[in-house]
């Protein structure tokens, strides 16, 4: 959310916000997501780590699995659909209330990845459409994260055009390469 | 040390016994599809043999490489005498192209129902007298059998209609030159018309270099 | 409306008893992985299941007939997918027995340890996913955290966490990394220590132990004969252990022991799980003592293993080699051979059928859990519906080798 769709007016005596509705509910929104694991294959073994204490995906108000779609707002599909299980998803998909939003873990979630045969469907949105895509086999939890918190921007701005997890670069800023290289005798100009 | 099954099958069957090798040291034993049933049973009950525990059954498809076209291919070991043996079957299609039928092995190991169930799905091989043979890992609206030759690797029968305009603009920008998505494998149909040449075949039919 | 103590008449029974159907998955909370169970019901009883499969079904062997047999490793990673070493190792062994290589001794024995780490892995995802389903959330947390010290080695080793890839034909794709010993040494007695954590929490807990004792008990001539092996054949009773009767690699010479139980019921899978992940435990100090520091762990045949980069980019016939063994594949003899290693979950079975070239004609698995799904049906009939969960989860199906 931007932060001007929030103002404290400050200099009152006991302070108060302004805010539109809609600017409201997507804050409330992408806060409290209630998930509805649809966990196939092998992205769950990941999945598992994301839920686990070193990433913790509570964090982000995402924690709380409902296993019934029809309490649910946020779909993670993780891993393969075949042909098999895609009435399946979609089954799922149409159980759940508005709003909701649907996020493809892995590279055969997003595009069917190598299974690139009669068994699989080749990417879940030709069943069902897809708000955030997250490249891997399986994805690391750190991207998966990336992927949730840009859901979570998408929710609260209102967006729902699909995206997708870019890499990140090198979190090294170039001030520490410079500093190295000019006390080799190099001229800092030129680590830029 | 599992040449013993070998000699105790081709003592007990003769002439039923096709062939027998031990090609990377796994003893094999070819059998006529008539005996096939027969031949499992002896080796279970048998007591040099013992072939209690199931392993494995399953299919090859040698399309374009050897009549009979199909083997139906078994597995097993046993828990006692530590043996291990491989015994096989060539069936073949019927003339106006009927699925190959060779008898069902459910009444010697439980164990045999998935994998001939299975075997059923992917090739098409019918087990007389298997009491439950529907499709395993398929639907039921599943048409031809994948794990055959001809069947092509990417011919979909989807369930569910796709959605229209599902094309990935959006998150993936402007095409980039090559189609994002499905692509069209060849590869392997060339490579299996490539090598249909005559030279002299070896144990298992196939033409060597 | 009518008051509900009418008379009943003679014959005429309170309660409707025609059989229920009630349909589990494919998709169902308390079941980790895709299957779908239609039961009927009579009351909570379980009369008849009915277990349904291949809702995970990728076309792995069908995608095999395609590529080269070095191709084939990534979607072998992707079989048992929490364990991907151990298939790794499996496949690899496959192809060397049909090339008639064997990979150095350090290279046998870095593969143990792998193997064996990935082992872990795979016991501590199932057990805990197990206690998980059944309301223990806290052991699954535990466990979860142990496997990611695991994993951090992985990491560090082959660059992946999950689906390594990193089994070669004739070696592996890299030398143990200089402090590879290291790590293991001191994330082993870690891990134990953090396993009898999440066991504690369990093993004394009343509602756990009354959940598992004398659940979907299976009997030793009918596990032998449904064509169960690994931890749910052990379970029964039954001794068999691939690493132990026919043995592989350098483990026989290894001093460790094969746990069984005494009923196959679901307790005694769960402990047999927990006990092994002691004895590969006891593998692995064994195996860093023997794995040498130098020497070679790819065998030295330009055929299959591919040169050096500094070869590749300055010479020729390093290029063409290296041309050679990527495009064509590397020329597996023909005929047809059956390998198969102890996986987390069983005999891994690899039936290949070679035509002499560079891509596999046919290329079977044959997966543990296969034969142990097949075995539910039998577990769970005259059980009650609360039983089916458990039972599942100590039989560990994994779809992804299950379906194939």
């Amino acid at each position: 959310m931007s932060d001007k769709s929030i103002q404290v007016i400050e200099g009152s005596e006991v302070g108060f916000a302004t805010t539109r509705v809609d600017a409201l509910l997507g804050w409330a929104r992408k806060y409290s997501l209630f998930q509805y694991p649809f966990v196939t294959a092998c992205c769950g073994m990941e999945f598992m780590a994301l839920a686990s204490p070193r990433f913790d995906m509570a964090r982000f108000g995402a924690e709380a699995p409902r296993f019934t779609p029809r309490q649910a707002d946020l779909l993670w599909v993780v891993g393969t659909v075949s042909q098999r299980q895609a009435p399946v998803l979609k089954m799922v998909y149409d159980q759940m209330a508005d709003p909701k939003y649907v996020l493809a873990f892995g590279t055969c979630a997003s595009c069917g990845g190598f299974y690139d045969n009669y068994a699989t469907v080749p990417g879940i949105d030709k069943v069902i459409p897809v708000d955030v895509y997250v490249p891997g086999c399986p994805p690391r939890p750190e991207g998966v994260i990336d992927g949730l918190l840009l859901l979570q921007d998408k929710i609260a701005t209102g967006d729902r055009t699909p995206a997708v997890v870019k890499p990140r670069t090198d979190p090294v800023p170039k001030d520490l390469v410079s500093l190295r290289r000019s006390a080799e005798g190099d001229p800092v100009s030129e680590a830029g | 040390m599992s040449k013993v099954v070998l000699k105790r099958l081709e003592k007990r069957f003769g002439e039923a016994i096709l062939s027998t090798h031990d090609q990377f040291g796994d003893e094999t034993a070819v059998v006529t599809p008539e005996v096939w049933h027969e031949v499992a049973l002896f080796l279970r009950d048998d007591s040099r043999c013992q072939m209690d525990h199931f392993i494995d059954l399953t299919a090859v498809d040698y399309l374009g490489r050897r009549t009979p076209r199909f083997e139906v291919v078994l597995h097993m070991r046993s828990m006692q005498k530590l043996h291990r043996i491989r015994v096989k079957t060539p069936v073949a299609m019927g003339p106006d192209g009927e699925n190959p039928k060779v008898d069902s092995l459910v009444d010697v190991w439980k164990g045999a129902n998935w994998f001939e169930r299975e075997a059923w799905d992917m090739f098409g091989i019918e087990f007389k007298g298997h009491p439950d043979l529907r499709r395993l890992l398929m639907y039921e609206e599943f048409e031809g059998h994948p794990l055959r030759k001809d069947y092509d690797a990417n011919k979909t029968q989807p369930l569910v209609e796709y959605r229209e305009g599902y094309e990935k603009q959006a998150p993936f920008g402007l095409p980039e030159g090559m189609p994002f998505g499905r692509q069209v494998h060849d590869r392997w149909k060339v490579h299996v018309a490539g090598r249909q040449t005559d030279g002299k075949t070896n144990i298992l039919g196939f033409e060597e270099d | 409306m009518e008051p509900l103590d009418v008379e009943l008449e003679d014959g005429e029974l309170e309660l409707p008893t025609d059989p229920m159907l009630l349909n589990m998955g494919p998709s169902h909370p308390a079941m980790h992985g895709t299957v779908r169970i239609v039961v009927e019901l009579s009351g909570e009883t379980i009369n008849k299941a009915d277990v349904q499969i291949g809702y995970l079904h990728r076309g792995f062997e069908k995608m095999c007939e395609r590529g080269t047999w070095s191709q084939v490793f990534p979607y072998v990673d992707r079989l048992n997918y929490a364990s991907p070493m151990l298939n790794n190792v499996g496949f690899a062994l496959a192809v060397e027995k049909m090339l008639g290589v064997t990979v150095p001794e350090r290279c046998q024995h870095y593969r143990v340890l792998l193997g064996e780490l990935a082992r872990i892995c795979d016991h501590l995802v199932c057990s805990g996913a197990m206690a998980m389903e059944l309301g223990a959330f806290t052991p699954f947390l535990y466990f979860i955290k142990a496997r990611d010290i695991i994993w951090d080695i992985f990491e560090e080793e082959t660059g992946a966490r999950l689906t390594n890839s990193f089994g070669r034909v004739g070696g592996m794709a890299h030398e143990p990394s200089p402090n590879f010993k290291e790590m293991v040494r001191t994330s082993i007695p870690a891990v134990v220590d953090l396993i009898k954590d999440g066991e504690n929490l369990v093993l004394e807990n009343r509602i756990f132990l009354d959940r598992l004792e004398d659940v979907g008990i299976m009997s030793k001539e009918d596990a032998i004969a449904l064509g169960w092996s690994g931890v749910v054949l052990r379970s029964t009773g039954a001794n068999y252990d691939a690493r132990k009767h026919h043995p592989y690699m350098t483990y026989d010479r290894y001093d460790f022991d094969v746990p069984v139980g005494q009923k196959g019921d679901n307790y005694d899978r769960f402990m047999c799980r927990q006990a092994e992940i002691r004895q590969s435990a006891r593998i692995i100090e064994q195996a860093l003592e023997m794995m040498a520091d130098e020497g070679p762990v790819n065998v030295e045949d330009p055929r299959i293993i591919l040169p050096p980069k500094e070869q590749v980019y300055n010479t020729i016939e390093g290029t063409i080699q290296h041309f050679k063994i990527v495009m064509e594949g590397i020329k597996v003899p023909a005929g047809e051979c059956y390998s198969y290693t102890e996986s987390g979950n069983g005999e891994l079975g690899f039936y290949m059928v070679s035509d002499g070239s560079g891509t596999p004609w046919r290329l079977r698995i044959r997966p543990p859990s296969f034969a142990s799904t097949a075995g539910l049906e039998q577990l769970i009939t005259g059980q009650m519906i609360p039983d089916i969960v458990p039972t599942f989860g100590s039989i560990n199906m994994i779809g992804g080798e299950c379906d194939h």
